[in-house]
Formats: C-alpha cells, sequence, structure tokens
C-alpha cells in the first residue's frame, strides 16, 4: 500500500516535531503524520475528512472539534485486548504504528448500507422507539434495535494492560492547563503552598496553541518552565479532571502512556485528588451553528479550523466558508488568510460586528455578508458549497446568483461559546445565563472553587439565531443523531421541560453528554415555547465529564485481586489431603477431599460415614472469636445473648443466640466462660466481623458505663476440630497437661493448657480446647496460636492414623448437623425467624432480665401460631432427591398455583441412614409434624411428611461418653 | 466523597468509615413496660432533615471508634464531629459553632 503525502500539511508552522515522522493506518490505508500530531490532525493533514457514520442515519460526518467535546471523530483504536472503542480521534495523541478504524459503518466508511436509513428518516423521528415498538411487546423487537443501537463494539479479548488508583492531597488543585490555569499555578505554587495542575491534553497551553502571536508562546514556554523548576508543583498532562465530588474531592483520569508504547506501568491512572481550594480554569467550548444538512465531513467549528492551522500547521480546507454569530471567527479567517488559505464568505447572522472586525476583513479583501445564515450545503461526503440565506426572509441571496451557492471545500462556523462549567456544577455551582454572551456563567459559587478565564465567561458578545425555515435536517446534538425537527415534535407533544425534553429527543445523552448541543437545544427548547433560555435552564451536570473507562474504575480489583481471600495456617496441607476448596465469604475453605477418581458428592458421603464410624479432623479456624473481657463482661453479654450468662459457670459453654432489636435470630454459637471476668464467644464463621461490630456498636454507643474490652481473635488461635467415637483417644496421644477424661472434661465445657513441644529445648505451647459438636458425635475443638496450627494438624493426622483418622470438609459437616437437627443461621433461617420459631423459647421464659430484641418478641406478630416454623422433612420415597429451596404445599395440590407453605432449607443424602433428609421452615410446621405434603420443585412434587428436626441419634448419647 | 475528620486519627476519607443512622436516639431503660407504638418507634422513626442532620459513624477501617457527625444533608458540610455521649450541638444553620 502506498503511503498518502501529507497533501493538506503547511509547509511551515505548528507545534509539532517535523524531524520525526510517523506511520499509522487508517482503515487499513497507511498514512503518515509527525510527532505533536493528534490523530485527528494527522488525518486531516491527509486530507482525510470522512471518519465515521452517524450513530442513527449513519449519515457520512467528519472531525468536528479539536478537543475532547468532539461528537463525531470517533474510532476503534488498537487491536486485541487494547482495541479500544470510541476514542477520540482529536485527543488521541499519534504514535508509531496506530491503528485505527471507522465505526457505525459496514462494509466501510465510504459505502455504508445502514446509510439507507438516510433516505427514509423521516419515518425515525424522536420517540420514534416509544410509539412503534410497543406491539404486542417491546421484547419482540429488543434484540433487533440492541444491534442496530449504541456506538462501537466491545472488545472480545481480555485488556492485558494494568489500570492503577492513585490518592494525592494539595492546597490547590487547578483544573485545566492553559493559560488561565497555568497563570494561576505560578502565583499560587509563589507562596510555597503545593499545587497541582491537570490538564486533559498531552500539551500544556490549551487554546494558545491555537494562537499564531509568537509572543504568546514564549511566554507559555516560560512559564511552564519556571513551573517544572518548583518542587511544589505538580504538573500532570494527559490527565482529565472528570467528577468534583463532596468535600474537594476531584477524580482525574491520567492516561500513563496516551502513546501506547509502554507498557510496563499501568495503561490508565485514576487519581483521587483532595485539595483545600480547586481553581477550575477549564475553559470554554465552541458551539456549532444551527443551519440545514449542518453536519457534512468539512463543516467544522471555527476554532477548530484556527488550532489546525497554528498547533499542528494543517490546513483543514483551501476554500474556507466562515458562519458566524459572533466576532470570534474573524480571527479564524484571519488566520487562514495569513496562511495563504482563501476565505469563500464570512456568512454573520447578525446585522453587524461588535468591534471593527468586518472592516478588517473588507480591508483584507474578505467579503462579509450580514443578516446571512446557510439555507443547505452540498456535498455528502464532503461539504462542496453552501448555500446562503437571507436571515429575515429565509430565501436565496440571490446576489451570489441564482441560487445563492458559494463554493467552499470546509465550512468554519462559530456559534459562540459556553463556558465548561461541568465541574462548577457539579460542585453545587450555581449558574446564570448571561443574554450578552449567549451562555451559562457561573454565578453562586461554593465554598473554596474559583473559576479563572475563559471557564469564566466568553470574551464574545453572540446573538443565537435558530432558523424556522427547514429543507433538509439541522443537527443539534451530531452524536445522538437529534435534529432540530425532534425538538419541534417533542414541544407538540407537550415535552416543555428541559429534563423530559432531553429523555424524550436523547439530546445530549451520547457520550459526549452534550458538550456541543445542549446549549443549542435549549436555546430551540425556549424560542419555540416562547420561555427566556434563563427559564428553560439546563440539565443537570454529573460526573464523569469525559467517559471513563471500566479498568480505570476497577483499578487493581481485577481477577484475583478482585476481592480479598483469607487462607487458614493448615491451608498447604489440607491441599495436599485433596481438599477442593469453595469460597465461603472470603475464606477459602475445603467442601470435601475428593479421592483419586472420587466425586465430590461421594467424598461427602465417605467423610460423613467416617466421623460416626471413627474419627474425623475439620478445620475450624475461621470459626469466629471475640474475647469479652472485664468486670462487666457477663453483664454486656446478659444483654446481648438471650440466654442466661450470670448463671454460666468458669470453664463451662453454652450454646446461645443474638437477636436484633426487631427480635430476629442474627447468630448463634457457644460462648465460654474463661474466668469469672472473661468469656471467649464464638460466632459463624461468616459473622465474625459483624458480630464483633455490633458488639462495639452497643457498647460504645448505647452502654459505655460498662467496663468491657472487646477483641476479635479469629485469626490469633487456628482451630483443628476432631469428631467421632475415637476423637477422644486420638488427643490422649498428643502429650498435654489436660484431663481429658469425660467426668473431668464433660461435652460443653472448655480447657486451657499446655502442649508439651516434642523438641524439649522449646517452649510448650498454649491450647484451647472446647469440647463440643456440631456433628453429634464426641468433639473437641482444639485451637492452638496460628503459627503452630499446621503442626497440630500434622500432629492429629499422625496421632490418628491408627483410626484412619478422615479429614471432612464444610459441605460433609452440613449433612452430619443436618442428621441431627443442628441449624445453620441464615440457612434454616432468613430475615423473619424469631426463636420460637426454631423452638428457642425456653431459654426466654426462664430469662428475667431484658436483652436485645426481647421487646419485640412480645408483639402480637411474633405470637402468631401460624409462623414459619422449624421442621424436619422425609420424603415418602426415602430415594426421592429432595432440592433446597423447593416450596412446601399441601398433600393434595400437585401442580402450580398453590399456596406455599414454607420452603426446603437445608437437604442432603444422608450416609448414615441411607436416605434423603431434609430441614424446611414451614408454617404452622410444629403443629403438622407427622402432616404428608408434597413438596414442589421446578414443576414437579413429590410426597413428603413434615417430622421433628431431628432424624440420627435421637437421645443424644453419643456426645456424653 | 465525604472527608471525616476523627478525632482520634485526623481527617479520613468516608471510605474508611460505616454509617451507623441517626444518632442520639435513646434505647428504652424498660422496654417490656412502654407501648407496642413507642417501641416501634423507637426502632424505626427517625429524622429526615432537610439541613442539620445528627448521625453517628464508625471508623471501621481505623481506630473503630464511634463518633457522632452534624452534617448537613443539604450541602454535606460538616458542622461537628464530636464523642458518643456528648450532648446534641446546636447550630444557627450555616454559622456551625466550631
Amino acid at each position: 500500500m502506498n503511503a498518502a503525502k501529507q497533501s493538506s500539511r503547511l509547509h511551515k508552522g505548528g507545534h509539532i516535531n517535523r524531524q520525526k515522522q510517523l506511520n499509522f493506518t487508517f482503515n487499513g490505508s497507511l498514512y503518515q503524520g509527525y510527532e505533536g500530531d493528534t490523530l485527528a490532525s494527522a488525518l486531516l493533514a491527509n486530507d482525510v475528512h470522512l471518519i465515521g457514520r452517524g450513530m442513527k442515519f449513519h449519515r457520512p460526518r467528519g472531525i468536528l472539534s479539536a478537543g475532547p467535546e468532539e461528537p463525531n471523530g470517533l474510532v476503534k483504536l488498537g487491536q486485541g485486548g487494547r482495541e479500544e472503542p470510541n476514542a477520540r480521534a482529536t485527543t488521541q495523541p499519534l504514535y508509531e504504528g496506530l491503528v485505527a478504524e471507522s465505526q457505525n459503518c459496514w462494509p466501510s466508511v465510504k459505502w455504508d448500507v445502514g446509510a439507507l436509513l438516510d433516505f427514509c428518516s423521516s419515518l425515525w423521528p424522536a420517540g420514534f422507539y416509544n410509539k412503534t415498538f410497543i406491539w404486542p411487546n417491546w421484547h419482540w423487537y429488543e434484540h433487533f434495535v440492541r444491534r442496530a443501537a449504541g456506538l462501537g463494539t466491545l472488545p472480545t479479548e481480555d485488556d492485558p494492560d494494568t489500570y492503577s488508583h492513585r490518592y494525592a492531597h494539595c492546597d490547590y488543585l487547578i483544573c485545566g492547563g492553559g493559560w488561565a490555569g497555568l497563570e494561576a499555578a505560578h502565583n499560587m505554587a509563589k507562596s510555597g503552598q503545593r499545587v497541582m495542575v491537570v490538564e486533559q491534553s498531552a500539551d500544556w497551553g490549551g487554546s494558545l496553541l491555537a494562537s499564531s502571536d509568537q509572543d504568546d508562546i514564549t511566554q507559555l514556554q516560560k512559564t511552564l518552565r519556571e513551573l517544572h523548576g518548583m518542587a511544589n508543583v505538580t504538573l500532570l498532562n494527559s490527565a482529565t479532571a472528570v467528577g468534583f465530588f463532596d468535600h474537594n474531592m476531584v477524580s482525574v483520569v491520567e492516561k500513563v502512556c496516551p502513546h501506547h508504547l509502554d507498557h510496563s506501568g499501568p495503561r490508565e491512572r485514576l487519581w483521587k485528588i483532595r485539595a483545600t481550594e480547586v481553581v477550575l480554569a477549564t475553559g470554554a467550548i465552541e458551539q456549532p451553528v444551527v443551519f440545514p444538512n449542518n453536519d457534512r465531513p468539512g463543516i467544522m467549528l471555527a476554532s477548530a479550523v484556527v488550532q489546525y492551522l497554528n498547533h499542528y500547521g494543517v490546513a483543514c480546507g483551501r476554500n474556507v466558508a466562515i458562519v458566524t454569530n459572533n466576532d470570534s471567527a474573524y480571527q479564524t479567517a484571519f488566520d487562514l488568510h495569513a496562511a495563504g488559505i482563501k476565505i469563500a464568505a464570512i456568512i454573520d447572522s447578525r446585522p453587524q460586528c461588535t468591534s471593527d472586525s468586518s472592516q478588517q476583513a473588507e480591508a483584507l479583501g474578505i467579503r462579509v455578508l450580514f443578516n446571512a445564515i446557510p439555507l443547505n450545503t452540498v456535498g455528502r461526503k464532503r461539504i462542496r458549497a453552501v448555500q446562503v440565506a437571507d436571515c429575515s426572509t429565509g430565501k436565496a441571496l440571490t446576489q451570489l446568483g441564482k441560487k445563492g451557492l458559494i463554493a467552499c471545500d470546509c465550512l468554519a462556523m462559530s456559534g459562540g461559546w459556553q463556558p465548561a462549567v461541568h465541574l462548577f456544577s457539579q460542585a453545587r455551582g450555581k449558574l446564570r445565563y448571561d443574554e450578552k454572551l449567549a451562555a451559562f456563567v457561573p454565578d453562586q459559587y461554593p465554598d473554596n472553587v474559583r473559576v479563572v478565564g475563559r471557564a469564566l465567561a466568553g470574551r464574545y458578545e453572540v446573538k443565537r439565531f435558530i432558523p424556522t425555515f427547514k429543507p433538509a435536517k439541522q443537527w443539534l446534538d451530531f452524536q445522538h443523531d437529534v435534529t432540530l425537527q425532534d425538538i419541534d415534535i417533542a414541544v407538540q407533544e407537550d415535552y416543555v421541560s428541559v429534563e423530559h425534553l432531553k429523555r424524550y429527543t436523547t439530546t445530549g445523552m451520547s457520550v459526549d453528554q452534550g458538550k456541543t448541543s445542549n446549549i443549542n437545544a435549549l436555546t430551540a427548547l425556549a424560542e419555540r415555547t416562547g420561555k427566556a433560555i434563563a427559564d428553560v435552564g439546563t440539565t443537570t451536570f454529573r460526573p464523569f465529564y469525559m467517559p471513563v473507562t471500566l479498568g480505570t474504575i476497577a483499578g487493581r480489583r481485577r481477577g484475583a485481586l478482585y476481592a480479598p481471600t483469607r487462607q487458614t495456617p493448615m491451608h498447604q496441607l489440607l491441599k495436599q489431603a485433596g481438599a477442593e476448596f469453595w469460597d465461603y465469604g472470603h475464606w477459602q475453605r475445603p467442601a470435601a477431599y475428593p479421592q483419586a477418581q472420587e466425586t465430590l458428592h461421594a467424598a461427602m458421603q465417605r467423610e460423613a460415614l467416617a466421623v460416626r464410624n471413627s474419627v474425623g479432623i475439620y478445620d475450624g479456624s475461621p470459626l469466629g472469636k471475640i474475647e469479652v473481657r472485664g468486670p462487666d463482661a457477663a453483664e454486656f453479654l446478659n444483654r446481648l445473648y438471650i440466654n442466661n450468662v450470670h448463671s454460666l459457670k468458669p470453664g463451662k459453654a453454652r450454646y446461645g443466640m443474638m437477636l436484633d432489636e426487631k427480635g430476629i435470630v442474627i447468630d448463634d454459637g457457644i460462648f465460654v466462660r474463661l474466668n469469672e471476668s472473661d468469656f471467649l464467644v464464638h460466632t459463624t464463621s461468616g459473622n465474625a466481623e459483624h458480630i464483633l461490630a455490633w458488639m462495639e456498636e452497643w457498647q460504645q454507643c448505647e452502654w459505655p458505663d460498662l467496663n468491657v474490652l472487646i477483641r476479635s481473635v479469629t485469626t490469633q488461635w487456628a482451630n483443628a476440630t476432631i469428631s467421632g467415637p475415637n476423637a477422644r483417644k486420638v488427643l490422649e496421644q498428643l502429650d498435654s497437661d489436660i484431663d481429658l477424661s469425660n467426668e473431668d472434661f464433660p461435652h460443653m465445657s472448655f480447657r486451657e493448657g499446655l502442649f508439651s513441644n516434642s523438641n524439649s529445648d522449646a517452649e510448650d505451647v498454649p491450647v484451647r480446647i472446647m469440647r463440643a459438636s456440631f456433628t453429634g458425635e464426641m468433639g473437641y475443638e482444639i485451637n492452638v496460636p496460628s503459627s503452630y496450627g499446621a503442626a497440630l494438624w500434622q500432629n492429629l493426622m499422625t496421632a490418628g492414623r491408627a483410626f484412619e483418622i478422615t479429614p471432612y470438609g464444610v459441605e460433609s459437616l452440613m449433612i452430619l448437623r443436618s442428621e441431627k437437627g443442628y441449624l445453620h443461621v441464615g440457612a434454616d433461617t432468613d430475615g423473619r425467624t424469631i426463636p420460637d420459631d426454631i423452638g428457642w423459647s425456653g431459654p426466654i421464659k426462664n430469662k428475667q432480665a431484658d436483652f436485645i430484641g426481647k421487646r419485640s418478641l412480645l408483639l402480637a406478630e411474633q405470637q402468631r401460631q401460624d409462623r414459619f416454623q422449624y421442621v424436619g422433612i422425609e420424603p415418602v420415597n426415602g430415594q426421592q432427591e429432595l432440592t433446597m429451596g423447593s416450596h412446601i404445599i399441601n398433600s393434595e395440590m400437585h401442580s402450580a398455583p398453590a399456596e406455599s407453605q414454607g420452603y426446603v432449607t437445608s437437604a442432603f443424602y444422608s450416609p448414615n441412614l441411607n436416605r434423603w433428609i431434609a430441614l424446611g421452615l414451614v408454617k404452622s410446621g410444629r403443629a403438622r409434624i407427622g402432616e404428608g405434603i408434597n413438596i414442589f420443585h421446578r414443576g414437579k412434587t413429590s410426597p413428603a411428611k413434615i417430622v421433628a428436626p431431628l432424624f440420627f441419634d435421637q437421645e443424644g448419647g453419643r456426645l456424653h461418653v | 466523597m465525604l472527608q471525616i475528620t476523627c478525632p482520634w486519627c485526623g481527617p479520613r476519607n468516608e471510605t474508611e468509615f460505616s454509617f451507623g443512622g441517626e444518632s442520639h436516639i435513646i434505647r428504652p431503660v424498660r422496654p417490656e413496660s412502654i407501648s407496642d407504638r413507642d417501641w416501634s418507634d423507637y426502632q424505626f422513626l427517625r429524622e429526615n432533615p432537610k439541613g442539620t442532620h445528627y448521625e453517628r459513624w464508625q471508623h471501621r477501617f481505623g481506630c473503630r471508634q464511634w463518633i457522632n457527625v452534624a452534617r448537613d444533608t443539604l450541602s454535606h458540610e460538616i458542622y461537628s464531629v464530636y464523642p458518643m455521649g456528648d450532648p446534641k450541638p446546636v447550630f444557627d444553620r450555616k454559622e456551625a459553632l466550631l
């Protein structure tokens, strides 16, 4: 492929490095540009104006602007995992090997089938979707509409780059590195204050770089040099302030390597900068002019045309027509003229200038037409001519020939300047409409925010003209393809609020958020409804100012770093034993230990059998452990537990339950009295953090008078639990100073002691053993300091070899505890369950003192007999599988609809009973024990029976041997 | 994002704290002696002011202390941070006491 010449590059001028030529491809063609170019300036240098297609009608579109406000010049950038949709050609620095493609077109940007839509565009006005796709229902159409809608396509490969977040603090944060921002920074930095300046572009200087005045550039370079030399100043370029949040927190997205050349660091960095004072030097955005067919390639903002000229040395056209409603575009004309570019005419909708600009133009021989507005434009893929009309009559200016046509290859328009007040508004600043400037300007300031430069107010008086003639579509929002006609329809249909108008026509709702369309749209709305623009108001400016990639928001929190994972001290040993790890909360725990060819289900069955037949070992380290110490510890816990805490003797353990103030069960577990004043509270593993916070809140906020110290020791102690008829025989082989006999150390008691270390030089190891059980078998929960956890596990495995000690996982434990009907809070209870529902009214009746949630249990609702109660469920056919979540229905009901009378909360195949068992919450369940029911699951029913929630060892004798 | 000045740790980001709702809600001393309605009010009835809101936060990823915060719900301005148990400071709207 031959590289095209940079035919529109001027021989001199611009702040580009002509020594460094860069190759890039656009839609498969090879082009060249220079270092310092943006993709847009390089394309324009190659006279490429046709960049993409409109979103709705697929009309040919070209570059409109030279900045982040660009609505048309969106391309697919890069390839593979680094592909980026909707990249702005106007802000993307050029780099060697850049690959870009047009979007929204097929088969190519020049020949796009979708453009057929444009020829029947009158069928697709505002509200089209809402009115058309309603019969028989939207879902019939959704698939096709979604395919046609949207901008660009998502990359399909994983993004190989990293993104990071960073916090920063400073005295002054200056948003905008144009002249106003740099000057402010320079002034503030002199006092030694910490100053940060962020600039969205790779180049410092903003619109100053579009100046043809060499003195401006010299001054800019001097100031920049000085700022770079100041230690208290941080300059961040390619960094856009995108959101202004509470208490002067500004989020800034920095493109760390906009040239995509270096992949060693993050691609983008999200800064969260907290500043004592924020200075907004965000500049102003030039607005387009509304006239028929104002969206053709070659029709550009006047400020962009002059920026491409003076900043990049690019001629956007050789015969440029200027359309304006203010004096600023005259300077564009003068600079173009000075560069030898022909000015076809200046078409000014005002009766005269506010300065002597028109005299200057005439002195240069430039034709100026007042009271004039384009009536139409010619040229589908590039503008060829503009037809000029008289503003007041709407008739073609016959002085220019019969049709009023002026030939041109570029049209530079200026519809006035809107200060970029986005951040100011996000900071809750209030705006005022300035009639003279025809713009919304900052009015009431939030604390510690200032605005400087053009963000404060435009420099030019503007007289905006919205035509009433409609020979063709007049675009307001180029990106979302919203036209003046759509505003007319909305107004006809009584959408007179600007917020409604926006949503009905979707104007300003695309990725550019209406930076070049909102002002024209609400001017049109004001005119059509006969209101003042100030009364129409603006829509709300919300973060983000510019689109932010999901990767940047996620930062490092992807893949393995998405959430923290926790592993117990025994993790490696469990892994060697064949553990299949599942996530339980943040903990990685063994679900079971499938051996060789074994399925997980078979492993669960084998492990559950082994515990009942001999002995099993379980890693209970994640169990929540909270120490509550102090003279008032007993009283404190007595207020939290439904149980009587005062009566518990030192060395004893008790099963307890906590409620919230609504009487709902929030946690259960065993609490231990270590001595008169100290307690050890066990919580369910998933609730450890929540219960700690719960205790702290009550202690600090409600009962600060209680002398209590609360601390979590969950991860200080590793826990290996052995369970089964041979558990004691295993534990006896470990040398400790604790008497393990059933008489001395019965079920529900607790001992502290020492394991003697096999290495005689080393110190003995503290151990805490709780005799308790969640399996229904004799059980010892053995706790040692975490660093000894792995050693403890190894020693128990060695000691248990003679008894074929079997590691069992969480899911195997679930079978065992279900056989015993031991409930699992959160699985067998829900957000309505009170103690009586699970058969725990006894402790409450016997407890005189108040506790959290007690009063709520007295409410009539909590006394009802038809509440959902905890019961066991047995299928009539024991081999009939039961599923968690199945609904309970009456025995005479066999299909839906049927009243749900509860649901199955736990269901397992019991290897010890050789049949399916289940637990559930059933309406009036306790009174219905023995009753036949049907279980409804996925359209099928199967017969079952309500039973007491206890299937194995009814007397509980196995616990007390 | 709010910046809350923890009396023990200094100015910290909101993300270090967890919100605990309205403060200065007194738990009835003898819950069993009050009516169902009063009990419900204690549990559920909360102020929803446009203006100064007295609320409590825990510096959960910090010193874990609960603190009281007087915050303007309109401007998010924080007028005062004060220890649990201290009485409600009174503000004349924008003219903060501190």
